[in-house]
């Protein structure tokens, strides 16, 4: 197995050993570790290079995030700039390139603590949108940081609807600019991270107007700060929000453009141009402009959100097995709290999730890799499929990834309320994940149009008595299959075939995407019109998508179960951990499987009993499934989830740094001592 | 005013003032906390500072200035009811948690209750007063809830007639107490008490932990701050490490147990007068998470009054988000649990006075369930309610992410309720634990009292977890009765099934203990079935009270849809025991959509009779006036990264990144 990094310890000297009732959960493996890590990482390869990079950052002391905790929102600022200029400077020694795996695992190494994040989805969307000689204009001063760019869509009344964005470039064809204009407050731009402080540039998502006409969004290059001493240019204001619940080390601004102009060449034009004379020149379809998005969501989930629940599940599990309370029998020593059965059902799903999640994330990605230069090269067939499936997939995950990394957090009683467990800030960080990149309602619903409009046109042409005969989108094409209207399961024992699972979710999304359209022609027969029905529709719309999403989950997971025949220890260990992930949704939604009667009571029961059995038996793994993650315990941050199990001794010592231990007391001078005088002088 | 939540106040349904009377109890306590709040208000020493742009240590000093000012405003005010201290201290505080908070909550209580009259005399009048601040020292870094788990020592020495105090392990180092880590200078502290060799368990000390005058830890004593939390900012939580530290016999509370000068030690009489406190401050969080979740709904929807979203039909004007399905589906249920908490908390709070008298005339008859009640309704409400908040911040999309929402600060306050005052999972285990006792005991031909006396109908009623046999009556959805029945035949069930699972294990397993770790997450869930039933009841009951009716049928609306979407939401339960048939699901969700549609002319209103004043919410969102955007920029702008036009990390790493790379 090698010595990996991070089963070093902090290098603190009391210690030295690793906490006997830690060491005893790793010495029965019934699985390689090493494997599972190395299947997760994408290969042995990827596995070696990341640790290699995680070595370089943890042994460099300027990386430290040790402190972080004890930090202002100002600190956290600085630090995370001063990081991210030391990263660029080791990088460029090192050759690191722009996109690269070694950057990817650097950011995983720092916990994304590094400002300028926003100068890459920048560079993104240049890449998406722009034309070729944009490109090669903007990217070089981009990777030399000769500008420092963001990203400026939400506004301060508009968010995820983006046509309703009021900001706008109107096309002056005299001198060939465009007028980037905030016309009311509610158009200031308000969350585009790195733009309170830091950015020059910012890529403004305006609508256009030229030759008199509204043509929809597009998005312009905008410079904002002097490039000679940062101050904002004429026409610009530009600030910090204030203080968030997190992203402290973020300086997410607000900006308001009074009649600022821009030359023509800087609106982004791969799909769209203005001519000279101001014309208007349509390259792409509608959905080009989301293009990006979906490119910056999908990026995100393996980038920043599945790691915060995998995160909290390895330290929730970690301090699990250390920490003790009461005793199972009276007779006893106080038991470890993981082999409490109410325990294990808070903590094994949330694991199972982070498990599924980390397979779906990957298969969406690829997905995203195949037609990305397809779309480019302006062939759209697939844009619709992965723009449904990305919007679903993210509203999902980080739904289920902030439910996760709450429980985990609670289920670490009170020390869970403390920073230093590291869980508060997964929380806080995880939660912005469900209204960032698009409000998770909104989301489901545009997958649920996707569903409706697909299964309406199938139905369409359809002839009368045979099936629905169009081909669909491979990710729905399960809606023309043939279902069983009873689910022949007879044991507990037959719920654990992920045929049999992946099937029951087959089954109840379809019904449920057929009585969303149901409902929806039930209202349009009722007098109403498309849209006015779809608002009065949208809670069973919203259930649909979501039954789809899950069906796709435990599909992704089932089929790279099918790919681990080679290692059957490590296939086996997964399958349990996907069986419950299918099977506790099975539950957590009982009504919707015996609503037509496809499950009867009994075999809800059997599915209970199949599922706290699965509890039992992945408690034997727990400890190991977390390492498989491989987080360091400088990126974990914790005191704890470290590897050692010395979360005690790590607690005592981690508070003797804060500040209020450190520093003197001026509340005592000015307010205590009066008090407690006014007692000595009656006595 | 925004003349959107000026439309929506004038279409109201009924007049929120009269609901405000209902949610206070009477127009004489409404017109009293006003009055209380006002004199507050008004007074020009009132200073409120907007907490989100302090440090951790400027929120500590505020706070501790807050307290300070508090005792001799009171005083200056006339303020002694305990009721009428409660409004005073919210208004007074703000937002802000107090450093002294545990004096008064627990220190000063636990000294009335143990401390025998000498032991009061010397103590209570200067902690009052504040002249000697006071915590409660019981969670040590190891161990919570599990009371008899605690490692602290308390060794008596008949020599000196002294208790020496030790913290023999890491992991017995006290840790959490509130106001211990800064601002204490007395600590009573909970120890396990060892005389003439042998331990006694548990019991509690008065422990002086800083030195008068220089406020420096005494000698033998460790003490400090555990460091930064997910809330509570301005609160010193602490940690407390004793070694060899010796404290006069006199400091060992002995109202009922005691120690002798010899070490003789004397068994107190009776000790479930000590459940007192805890049932007090069990309910009393119940009461704090109605509050909580108040709060939030009443930010949640009036921003989604004012704020206009995307479009229901092409080319007309952006509608307000409240008029989406889906915000309506987010909100109202949590608006209606609002209302179904407010009315539970009300009721604990009516029988705890209630019982509390049958206490002091020596009847301790009906301890037992409420202390089993409190521990469910404590973990459930709580529970509840954190999803809740987190919905309400949700709700109000990226915005509700900035600490100008106030919703960070409600939830980050709030959501320590899960795991204080006993953990919620172990909560859960001590109502089922009641539940079962009291099952078996239906069992065994006796009958049970109280809100468990539905389970005297067991015996005949024979239920079968599989059995398909159709109840007495059908479910009538337009019928809070009708529904607080199909409630309570979930609970049967689920006690029922919970109660027979545990049996069979016992059977398998041969130990009882074991067995009941293996059935906990039924037992679980059953406990969750009961304290909904409870919850339902005490709504539905509470609107036969109402006498006006256009409040009466507001919240009759309310009432059904509380109970409507938690049938929604638990669909399984009913269907499997058959309480419900799949076409009265349906029938449940068609029927949720229209109250939907029937409370969205008066949500609005409905938030407005919480009768939060603007500084309470701390919202620049929830505003009552509802002009967000204005004071949204403004609020930004005071924004510390905003204090200069270029910010001083753009000289040392920013330039430089642009001419070393």
């Amino acid at each position: 197995m090698g010595s990996p990094v991070h089963r070093v310890s902090l290098g603190d000297t009391w210690s030295r050993q690793v906490h006997p009732n830690i060491e005893s959960e790793r010495h029965i493996q019934s699985f390689n570790v090493e494997s599972l890590i190395n299947i997760l990482d994408g290969g042995a390869q990827n596995t070696a290079l990341r640790r290699k990079v995680e070595s370089i950052i943890h042994s460099d002391p300027e990386f430290s995030l040790k402190y972080n905790y004890f930090m202002t929102q100002n600190e956290r600022y600085v630090a995370a700039v001063q990081r991210k200029f030391h990263l660029q400077t080791i990088a460029k020694r090192l050759g690191w390139l722009e996109n690269s795996l070694e950057f990817h695992y650097a950011y995983r190494a720092l916990s994304g603590e590094l400002a300028l994040s926003l100068h890459h989805v920048f560079l993104k969307s240049l890449r998406t949108l722009g034309s070729e000689e944009q490109i090669a204009k903007w990217t070089p001063l981009c990777n030399e940081f000769q500008i420092i760019a963001s990203y400026a869509q939400t506004e301060l009344g508009h968010g995820t609807n983006l046509r309703g964005l009021e900001t706008e470039a109107t096309y002056d064809a005299a001198t060939q600019e465009f007028v980037v204009h905030s016309p009311t407050l509610t158009a200031t731009k308000w969350w585009p991270g790195d733009m309170g402080r830091s950015a020059t540039h910012t890529l403004v998502q305006a609508q256009l107007i030229c030759s008199g006409a509204r043509q929809g969004m597009h998005a312009f290059i905008v410079p904002i700060r002097s490039l000679q001493d940062h101050t904002p240019l004429p026409g610009v204001t530009v600030g910090d929000i204030g203080p968030k619940m997190d992203f402290d080390h973020t300086d997410n601004g607000f900006l308001q453009l009074d009649h600022v102009r821009v030359p023509r060449e800087n609106m982004l034009s791969r799909f769209a141009q203005v001519l000279p004379d101001g014309t208007y020149v349509k390259l792409g379809t509608s959905q080009t402009n989301y293009f990006s998005l979906v490119v910056v969501r999908v990026d995100l989930l393996l980038g920043e959100i599945i790691p915060l629940l995998q995160k909290a599940c390895v330290i929730a599990i970690r301090y699990s097995v250390i920490r003790h309370q009461s005793s199972i029998r009276p007779s006893d020593p106080e038991a470890k709290i993981l082999d409490y059965q109410t325990q294990q059902q808070k903590l094994f799903p949330p694991l199972a999730t982070a498990y599924a999640f980390h397979f779906l994330a990957s298969s969406l990605l690829e997905f995203l890799h195949s037609s990305y230069d397809a779309i480019l090269n302006k062939d759209f067939s697939h844009l619709p499929e992965l723009h449904a499936l990305s919007a679903g997939i993210k509203a999902m995950i980080s739904d289920s990834c902030l439910q996760g990394t709450e429980l985990c957090r609670q289920a670490c009683g009170g020390h869970g309320y403390s920073k230093l467990s590291g869980l508060p800030s997964l929380v806080s960080r995880v939660t912005a994940s469900c209204t960032y990149e698009g409000d998770n309602t909104v989301l489901y619903l545009q997958t649920a149009r996707f569903l409706v409009k697909n299964y309406l046109q199938a139905q369409a042409q359809a002839t009368p008595g045979s099936t629905l005969q169009k081909s669909l989108p491979q990710s729905i094409a399960y809606l023309t299959t043939t279902d069983l209207a009873r689910c022949p399961a007879q044991k507990a024992a037959d719920f654990l075939h992920p045929k049999l699972y992946t099937m029951a979710w087959a089954h109840v999304a379809t019904r449920l995407i057929k009585d969303s359209v149901h409902h929806l022609e039930t209202v349009m027969q009722s007098g109403a019109d498309w849209d006015e029905a779809w608002n009065q529709t949208t809670v069973i719309h919203l259930q649909a998508a979501k039954a789809h999403c899950f069906y796709i989950s435990v599909k992704s997971f089932t089929e790279t179960l099918e790919k681990l025949e080679n290692d059957p220890a490590v296939q086996q260990v997964l399958k349990r951990l996907c069986d419950l992930y299918a099977l506790h949704g099975i539950l957590t939604n009982a009504g919707d499987f015996l609503h037509d009667g496809f499950l009867s009571g009994s075999q809800v029961d059997a599915v209970r009993t199949a599922y706290l059995d699965l509890l039992r038996l992945i408690r034997k793994d727990a400890i190991l499934l977390t390492d498989a993650f491989d987080f360091t315990d400088q990126c974990l941050n914790s005191a704890l989830g470290c590897y050692d199990g010395n979360v005690y001794e790590r607690l005592f010592h981690w508070a003797q740094k804060s500040p209020t231990n450190t520093q003197r007391n001026p509340a005592y001078e000015k307010y205590l001592r009066p008090l407690l005088q006014s007692w000595r002088s009656k006595l | 005013m925004n003349q959107d939540l000026r439309r929506e106040r004038e279409a109201a349904s009924f007049n929120p003032e009269l609901l405000t009377h209902v949610l206070d109890g009477s127009p004489e306590s409404t017109r009293r906390r006003r009055e209380i709040e006002n004199l507050i208000l008004n007074d020009p020493d009132f200073q409120h500072e907007d907490l989100n742009f302090l440090t951790r240590s400027q929120r500590y000093e505020v706070a501790v200035r807050k307290s300070a000012t508090m005792v001799k405003k009171m005083r200056e005010f006339g303020i002694a009811d305990p009721e009428e201290i409660m409004w005073f201290k919210r208004m007074h505080l703000v937002n802000f948690v107090e450093p002294v908070g545990l004096n008064f909550s627990m220190f000063i209580p636990t000294l009335l209750n143990q401390g025998t009259t000498a032991q009061q005399e010397k103590w209570l009048l200067s902690s009052k007063g504040l002249q000697i601040i006071g915590t409660y020292a019981q969670t040590e870094m190891g161990h919570g809830t599990h009371l008899r788990g605690l490692e602290t020592t308390a060794t008596y020495d008949p020599e000196t007639q002294e208790f020496i105090l030790n913290s023999p392990t890491v992991t017995s180092i006290k840790w959490w107490p509130g106001g211990l880590g800064k601002t204490s200078n007395h600590a009573i502290v909970l120890a396990q008490l060892i005389t003439k060799g042998k331990c006694y368990g548990l019991h509690a000390f008065i422990v002086p932990i800083r030195e008068i005058g220089t406020h420096k830890p005494l000698p033998g004593i460790t003490v400090g701050d555990i460091g930064p939390k997910f809330g509570y900012d301005e609160m010193d939580n602490g940690y407390l490490k004793m070694d060899n530290y010796r404290i006069p016999r006199e400091n060992m509370l002995m109202k009922y147990a005691q120690v002798k000068p010899d070490g003789t030690y004397m068994k107190p009489v009776s000790n479930k007068l000590t459940y007192g406190t805890m049932v007090f401050v069990r309910s009393f969080l119940v009461g704090e998470a109605a509050r909580s979740l108040s709060k939030a709904c009443t930010i949640a929807i009036r921003y989604s009054a004012v704020r206009h979203q995307s479009e229901i039909k092409p080319g007309e004007p952006e509608p307000q988000i409240l008029d989406f399905q889906t915000q309506q589906y987010k909100l109202f249920p949590l608006l209606a649990t609002a209302y179904a908490f407010q009315f539970v908390g009300a009721y604990m709070k009516e029988t705890y006075h209630r019982i509390n008298e049958d206490i002091g005339q020596g009847d301790l008859s009906e301890l037992p369930e409420l202390h089993a009640l409190t521990a469910g309704l404590k973990a459930f409400t709580s529970w509840t309610t954190n999803a809740a908040i987190e919905a309400c911040r949700m709700a109000c999309g990226g915005h509700g992410y900035s600490h100008c929402s106030g919703l960070p600060n409600i939830y980050v306050t709030f959501t320590p309720t899960c795991t204080f005052e006993g953990e919620n999972t172990v909560m859960m285990l001590q109502t089922a634990r009641f539940l079962m006792k009291s099952y078996d005991q239906v069992h065994a031909g006796k009958l049970v009292c109280g809100m468990v006396s539905y389970l005297n109908g067991l015996p005949t009623q024979r239920i079968q977890p599989q059995q398909v046999a159709v109840w007495p009556a059908v479910v009538d959805i337009d019928s809070p009765e009708s529904l607080t029945e199909a409630y309570k035949r979930r609970a049967t069930r689920l006690v029922e099934i919970a109660a027979k699972n545990l049996q069979n294990e016992v059977i398998h397993r041969k130990s009882k203990e074991v067995a009941w770790n293996l059935t906990s997450v039924d037992l679980v869930r059953a406990s969750e079935a009961h304290c909904h039933y409870v919850a339902v009841k005490l709504f539905s009951e509470k609107l036969l009270k109402i006498e006006d009716k256009s409040v009466h049928a507001v919240l009759r609306n309310l009432c059904l849809l509380y109970c409507l979407y938690g049938i929604s939401q638990k669909a399984g339960d009913f269907l499997q025991g058959s309480i419900m048939t799949e076409s009265q699901i349906t029938q449940v969700n068609q029927r949720i959509k229209e109250l939907l549609i029937a409370i969205r002319p008066d949500a609005v209103a409905l938030v407005d009779a919480f009768d939060f004043q603007d500084v309470t919410l701390g919202s620049v969102l929830g505003r009552y006036d509802g002009n967000v955007y204005e004071n949204l920029f403004e609020w930004a702008k005071k924004s510390p990264l905003n204090k200069s036009e270029v910010h001083e990390s753009y000289f040392k790493y920013l330039k430089p990144l642009q001419s070393k790379l």
